[in-house]
């Protein structure tokens, strides 16, 4: 692009575009800003400045306090481990259930793909789906959080599609060495979509670290929250110590400045494998968009 | 020489599966069976994930049909009494219906109408930006909202909006002399709801039309330039075309999920003062069934949304047919 204009619309035109762009950045971004901030406020800072990005008195009140209390801790853990079981189950169903339907020569999959593809259009409902829950003993059990939404019908579609794209050469090399189809997809399938593990694995856990929908129907122990419950009950009540629960009844604690740090410390993991996220959804927003 | 014909034999094997797939349940029985003899592990491998669908997925659909029962839990599906249409007559007779109905085609069409273009502008706006590290930058802030749960978001909310001390309140009210309080105040609802989702879903939506924009032919802007369009003209006429087939394909997808108001966060941001316009099928359903234990009539009333809703995933699909050559399905 050899030739360039430099009118002074133009100019004024990139300068407008920059500046909006910028003010939708920061909107989104300062939010987060303040809470960080306000996080390590004191109580009456809170309460007298309605926003600031630098708090006046820095104090570690509010962490050392939540940190100090099981119910916090605890709801970080389960989170933590249902996030990391549940993934691994998923994942590992979903990519036993899409090898066997990228084979060409499987009786049944068409049937099976119709299946599934109508689930993915239409489903019984939340109520039908919590008394199946209920019926088999799940509800205040952590695989409530996992089994309910084990195989996404979207990520079936998009890994059976890569397998099908694999040349079937390898298959049937594999089959004249005689390996079995087992064999075939640990051995030689596996290896090859180390990428399409990791995206979808990333798909899973996010969407488990953020279920909200699920412990609400299905846990009703409150031993049991996860992280987004808590952060639910903490963020909407007017003292969330009694959320939160109170060890020494001589300590009155931080009670606004809590609901900020939970926030924070909610947002954290998100943030940590923010860039991870961005490259890997960004890529499956694409590889959604060709056709499954 | 049948040891060499033998690797190119699957699609033709592949067609004469199907045709006995096709053909009487016994030759179908007796394909599936050959298949299974032929390939175990592969019908192995398929097993759970066949099971988890008939399970999570098939047995809801069973289920629906407590919608025409009064189900008591401790009859069970089998033995609880069957009432015909009791409950959707109940549902579209009683005054809860209109006021559902309406709740949830007003958000839907404020998302139509505000949170679909604002993506479209957004990315336009991106695709001008000449500074390549000042595009990655401001993309790198506005996808970021994407990822964070509705517990989140609505935590945010809560703490921006409060009333006296949320820094939006603050700002608001002394910007407009109001005394507007956003959380509690039905008139309200709403708005927050659509800035909300604006927030947290704007930055995201950008991508797919970001890409529309990076596959547009370089060459055209070029020829565009050396006949003489300005910027703006070349905004007008070259890039706006460019995406406007991705836009339709979006606005049919869209149809399929038009009903889907979002239960979380709108669980989230109802409460007891601005209930009357916060109440959409899905978070009824979720009150009268959960919260009140009256099963049949609200899988009833989720039985009938999910009609709704796949009669128009199939019109979106049509529609996408027979518009854009490409389907869903």
């Amino acid at each position: 692009m050899a030739i360039r204009y430099h009118s002074r619309t133009e100019k004024v035109f990139d300068a407008a575009n920059i500046a909006v762009l910028l003010g939708l950045a920061a909107l989104t971004i300062l939010p987060f800003l303040y809470v960080l901030a306000a996080s390590f406020a004191t109580e009456s800072e809170i309460a007298a400045r309605p926003f600031f990005l630098w708090p006046e008195t820095a104090t570690l009140d509010t962490y050392r306090y939540i940190f100090s209390t099981d119910t916090f801790i605890r709801s970080l853990l389960v989170t933590i481990g249902v996030t990391a079981v549940g993934t691994l189950v998923q994942i590992t169903l979903t990519m036993l259930m899409a090898y066997p339907l990228s084979d060409p020569n499987l009786v049944g999959k068409g049937l099976i793909m119709r299946l599934v593809l109508f689930a993915m259009i239409f489903s019984g409902g939340m109520i039908p789906t919590f008394l199946v829950v209920k019926e088999l003993g799940l509800l205040n059990s952590y695989w409530a959080l996992i089994l309910p939404m084990a195989i996404n019908p979207f990520n079936l579609i998009v890994i059976r599609t890569f397998f099908q794209q694999l040349p079937y050469e390898l298959r049937e090399a594999a089959e004249i060495d005689g390996a079995t189809e087992f064999a075939t997809f640990w051995r030689i399938m596996l290896p090859l979509s180390k990428p399409v593990i990791a995206t979808f694995s990333l798909f899973y856990a996010v969407a488990i670290w953020n279920d909200f929908m699920s412990p609400l129907l299905y846990i009703s122990d409150t031993d049991k929250w996860t992280l987004q419950m808590f952060v639910r009950q903490v963020t909407i009540s007017s003292d969330p110590s009694t959320t939160v629960g109170q060890l020494d009844p001589n300590y009155v604690p931080p009670a606004e400045g809590l609901k900020y740090a939970v926030i924070v410390i909610a947002t954290v993991p998100i943030m940590l494998v923010y860039p991870f996220l961005q490259k890997h959804f960004a890529k499956g927003v694409m590889i959604g968009s060709v056709k499954g | 020489m049948t040891s060499t014909k033998t690797p190119a034999a699957p699609a033709p094997l592949a067609d004469e599966e199907l045709v006995s797939t096709a053909a009487t349940p016994r030759r179908r029985r007796r394909g599936l069976l050959r298949g299974i003899r032929r390939s175990p592990w592969l019908y192995l491998m398929l097993l759970p994930g066949v099971v988890y669908f008939a399970i999570f997925k098939y047995a809801p659909m069973y289920g629906v049909t407590i919608a025409f029962q009064d189900y008591l839990p401790f009859l069970g599906m089998a033995d609880s009494p069957w009432v015909g249409w009791k409950h959707f007559e109940r549902l579209f007779s009683g005054p809860d219906f209109g006021r559902l109905l309406s709740n949830t085609l007003i958000l839907a069409f404020l998302n139509v109408v505000i949170a679909f273009p604002a993506p479209v502008i957004v990315a336009l706006m991106l695709n001008e930006l000449r500074t390549q590290m000042l595009k990655k930058f401001i993309q790198t802030a506005i996808y970021v909202p994407h990822f964070l749960s509705w517990a989140i978001v609505s935590g945010l909310t809560y703490l921006l909006f409060a009333l006296d001390t949320g820094p939006i309140t603050v700002l608001f009210n002394g910007v407009f002399g109001t005394d507007a309080n956003f959380l509690a105040d039905p008139d309200w609802f709403r708005p927050l709801i659509i800035v909300q989702t604006l927030w947290k879903s704007t930055g995201w939506g950008t991508i797919i039309y970001l890409a529309a924009l990076a596959g547009v032919d370089k060459q055209l802007y070029e020829a565009a330039m050396i006949d003489g369009a300005s910027r703006l003209q070349q905004l007008r006429h070259v890039t706006i075309p460019a995406i406007v087939p991705t836009v339709i394909i979006m606005m049919i997808l869209n149809i399929g999920n038009f009903l889907d108001t979002g239960f979380e966060q709108i669980y989230m941001l109802t409460n007891s003062l601005n209930r009357e316009v916060a109440d959409v099928f899905d978070t009824y359903v979720y009150f009268m069934g959960i919260t009140n234990g009256a099963y049949s009539y609200s899988t009833a009333i989720g039985l009938f949304k999910g009609i709704v809703g796949l009669i128009l995933i199939l019109g979106a699909n049509w529609l996408a047919r027979r518009f854009t050559q490409s389907s869903l399905f």
